[in-house]
């Protein structure tokens, strides 16, 4: 209790020396609330459902429409899993787009969660001589496969270990999702990340207010801010709700399976018992929950 | 008087080492406090870690079997009868001119197979297996799965071929046919999304 | 007089001094203006007016954060043969060792606020109030180590300068404690950058445990290049008396911290380049680049180039006791980890990135003016550090203050 006063009145010094900063840009006091918002995981369930409501006002303010902000937690026995059939993807770049559209995020500057990397078919997985800025007239290109990367969703994810602030971690379902409002923005994690599957704001970003998807997730594609760093939550404001990933949904070859790997029944499961399974990068003992599969 | 002197020298030795712990022993509290700190907020966290829902919530809605879409049946083609019923039945294998948006394009086994392989010679509006059984075009994947049997044995489960809707619920399937066509079953090449912009240097 | 007291007796030496002095501060507040003007626009659009992206999403900041975290933890660390080869002029050494690390510390951390997205939001992680994640991120730890030892060192330069300033004798078991205190966490907090990258698997160009002892080696090699010359600077223009002698062996020194940092990467190189795994595909683009992309190839050797003319210099005993060759050599050695700590250690982790994509990266204008912005504030302060000690210690710098009495009797009236 005593420290929690203290704490407070801490807070409040700290508002007054930061208020002189934000009254200087011209701000007004939803900024200041901002400021002093706290990590998520420490929020109670009132204030979470508080910041929500303002949350909703401050979107249909700025973007003319009404959003639904959801804070759904992870449900009890479930983990998010996920497999791509290396065999059947054509490079067709679609769940890319699809991505951009679900999650809000910047056409500009560019940002993707999925980066769609074509490899010789002589050469295997190789890194090194992949091409993410293939354009061909149509795809699949002889000799080639296609390599599509997002975030991993690793187990033992490097990204919240090293983030100073505790401003990502791993949910209980397996997701691993960032606190916008507490990033600080300083990358560690984007160093740390094996896979490139977390994507910094390096200027505010833009998405045309009718293409805004309005059916948002506090911990997933809410609108962003200059400065801080976003990643694939596998559509948490779709799966949560039981819904497929929009990238599943939309590609045209059902190279995508997404499931519970707690549920035995389980199309993932099926996969990783009876398909030649991969992960990317399995020295660096990330353990990733996204498989690679051979289909055929 | 040596004797004293080196005794008090000795206890001043004894009172400076003594002070020494006391800082030490500050510095150790300033330490064990930072520790609670953290400690405490760590405590927060595991709270948050609680709120999971409970399982029932999410699994309450009951799987489904396969809901099928109607078959991709090229416009004003079926029912085949309205056409058919009209002609003799011929069962000898030719080239046939009049279904020329097939003949053109088929490619599906061109060597071996030929039109009454899947569809039925009398009852024009069923498929066929090879057992002689009549399927309707709604379960075309049975006939598929004569020749493609692991591939039938994975879209059953949802590995091979697309589903849409829940992923623990009511899903979507689609038929073989709605991806391929069963007369050229090999994908099209299709026209990619553009690439990613190049990321850029500001000057 | 009471140490509140201290700073304001204190100030009026800032403004006093000869053209020279005034010269020099203009010139700082001139960079600082311009580079502040980069820093604003920064500020204002966000970090896409830095040349960093996704691909490389650390760079020039925080080569220079890293570079200064070796400054200020060689710095002190000069304390050690100091103190075993009893020059004169330890206190001496003590206090300009630590001014300058004092004010490294203080540009690293400012590289660090430059570097953030968010620097409103740099109490998150503070404990207690914001949630470090202490401690399993290095960065906590390494901002954690850097303010404990920027406070210890402020504590010993403003408790020595002050005591000199009233003519009484320090506290010697303070000082001494802290001192001796401040030497492990001067290895300390370069170790800890060093494990801030070397921690990463993913960064295989990082991932040596090499890494953190080439740290220390390199620091101990640009580090101690400064002070050899600031020494003489003081020697020259000031009563700091100090030999010939300690200065050609702090140069020795530099010699064999030369000999191991150039053994370390020999090790390192051979490694990479006799295994050949994926891993080299770093080294190669630093040294050779890959393909059409050559631009860190030219800093690299110049690095390389300039690191070994200075080896040579300072080994051959003749040109290491002609003051000449040997300023020439401190300025190559210290340009030569410069540019290894700024360019040739951070950029290479990134490239290719982990896709094994090559995006190329030179810094942006603006970062060199957000980075000529901090080094002159730095500068700045350590002028201003430096001319105090200079005046308090050398030249008896005094101010005449009432005597307690005639303050009582003053304030009543």
């Amino acid at each position: 209790m005593k420290e929690d006063k203290s704490r407070r009145s801490f807070l409040k010094n700290m508002a007054l020396a930061a208020g002189s900063a934000i009254a200087l840009s011209g701000c007004d006091m939803k900024a200041l609330d901002h400021f002093l918002q706290k990590n998520f995981r420490t929020l109670s369930k009132a204030e979470v459902d508080e910041i929500i409501t303002s949350l909703q006002l401050e979107y249909k303010n700025k973007y003319g429409k009404d959003f639904t902000v959801s804070a759904k937690p992870a449900t009890d026995g479930i983990l998010f899993g996920y497999a791509l059939d290396l065999s059947r993807c054509i490079g067709c770049r679609k769940c890319v787009y699809a991505c951009v559209e679900e999650n809000n995020q910047s056409r500009g500057p560019q940002i993707h969660w999925i980066q769609v990397l074509q490899m010789e078919k002589e050469k295997g997985i190789d890194f090194a001589d992949s091409d993410v800025h293939y354009n061909p007239e149509k795809v699949p290109e002889e000799g080639h496969f296609y390599l599509p990367v997002q975030c991993q969703q690793c187990r033992n994810p490097q990204c919240t270990t090293v983030c100073p602030v505790k401003a990502t971690w791993q949910e209980p379902d397996g997701i691993v999702v960032v606190d916008y409002n507490w990033c600080i923005g300083c990358r560690y994690c984007m160093a740390a990340c094996p896979y490139g599957a977390r994507h910094f704001n390096w200027a505010e970003p833009s998405v045309p207010e009718d293409e805004m998807n309005t059916n948002v997730h506090y911990l997933g594609n809410r609108p962003r801010m200059k400065g801080v760093v976003e990643k694939c939550t596998f559509c948490i404001q779709r799966v949560r709700e039981g819904r497929y990933p929009a990238c599943v949904e939309v590609c045209p070859v059902g190279a995508r399976k997404f499931g519970n790997l707690l549920d035995p029944e389980s199309e993932i499961r099926y996969i990783l018992e009876n398909k030649r399974v991969l992960v990317l990068k399995q020295e660096l003992n990330t353990q990733p929950k996204f498989y690679y599969f051979f289909g055929v | 008087m040596n004797r004293t002197d080196n005794h008090i020298l000795k206890c001043r030795c004894g009172s400076q080492r003594k002070r020494m712990p006391a800082e030490l022993l500050r510095s150790g509290i300033v330490l064990l406090i930072v520790a609670l700190v953290i400690t405490a907020c760590h405590v927060k966290e595991k709270r948050y870690n609680e709120q999971v829902l409970p399982a029932e919530i999410m699994t309450s809605e009951q799987a489904e079997e396969f809901a099928v879409e109607a078959p991709p049946l090229t416009e004003g083609i079926f029912p085949c009868s309205e056409c058919h019923s009209e002609l003799e039945p011929n069962p000898t294998r030719r080239e046939l001119d009049w279904h020329e948006e097939v003949t053109s394009i088929f490619d599906h086994d061109k060597e071996n197979r030929w039109c009454l392989d899947c569809h039925d010679l009398i009852n024009r509006d069923s498929l066929r297996l090879a057992s002689g059984k009549l399927l309707g075009f709604d379960e075309s994947y049975k006939l598929c799965g004569q020749c493609h049997g692991e591939k039938l044995r994975d879209w059953r489960v949802g590995v091979h071929g697309k589903r849409i809707g829940q992923w623990n619920g009511q899903k979507h399937y689609l038929l073989c046919v709605h991806c391929h066509n069963p007369h050229a079953p090999k994908f099209e090449p299709m026209t990619p999304e553009p690439p990613p912009l190049p990321q850029k240097m500001s000057n | 007089m009471k140490l509140t007291q201290f700073p304001r007796s204190i100030l009026p030496i800032l403004s006093r001094g000869n053209r020279g002095y005034y010269a020099w501060l203009l010139f700082l507040l001139l960079i600082m203006v311009w580079g502040a003007g980069g820093y604003a626009k920064q500020l204002n659009h966000g970090l896409v007016t830095t040349n960093m992206r996704d691909s490389v999403s650390w760079a020039f900041y925080i080569g220079n954060f890293t570079f200064l975290v070796g400054i200020a933890a060689a710095a002190v660390m000069l304390v050690i043969p100091a103190y075993i080869y009893n020059w004169k002029p330890i206190k001496e050494i003590v206090i300009f060792g630590e001014l300058l690390a004092i004010c490294a510390v203080v540009m690293s951390i400012g590289f660090i606020v430059v570097d953030i997205g968010n620097p409103l939001r740099f109490w998150h992680m503070l404990p207690g109030i914001g949630t470090m994640n202490f401690p399993s991120s290095m960065l906590s730890w390494d901002f954690f180590v850097l303010l404990t030892y920027l406070c210890i060192n402020l504590v010993v330069v403003i408790h020595l300068l002050h005591r000199i300033f009233i003519k009484k004798d320090y506290n010697k078991k303070l000082v001494l404690t802290l001192v001796f205190v401040s030497i492990p966490m001067a290895v300390a907090i370069h170790t800890v950058t060093a494990f801030l990258y070397n921690a990463i698997p993913a960064r295989p160009f990082w991932n040596s445990a090499l890494l953190a002892p080439r740290f220390l080696a390199s620091a101990f090699c640009s580090g101690p290049a400064i002070l050899l010359i600031l020494f003489q600077l003081l020697r020259k223009f000031t009563r700091f008396e100090i030999k010939d002698e300690a200065i050609w062996t702090i140069a020795e020194l530099m010699v064999y911290a030369m000999f191991i940092y150039l053994f370390f990467s020999v090790a390192e190189l051979f490694k990479e380049f006799y295994s050949g795994t994926e891993h080299l595909l770093y080294w190669q683009y630093l040294l050779f680049g890959i393909g059409d992309n050559k631009e860190l190839v030219p800093y690299s050797w110049a690095s390389i180039i300039m690191g070994c003319i200075a080896f040579v210099l300072f080994l051959v005993p003749k040109t290491r006791k002609n003051f000449t060759t040997l300023n020439i050599g401190a300025v190559l050695i210290y340009a030569s980890v410069y540019v290894e700590k700024g360019i040739a250690l951070i950029i290479p982790g990134f490239t290719p990135d982990v896709l094994g994509q090559i995006y190329v990266y030179t810094p942006s204008m603006i970062e060199i003016r957000t980075a000529a912005l901090i080094f002159s504030v730095g500068f700045l302060v350590f002028t201003f550090l430096v001319k105090i000690a200079i005046a308090i210690i050398f030249e008896d710098y005094r101010v005449e203050e009432p005597m307690p009495e005639q303050q009582q009797t003053l304030e009543k009236a």
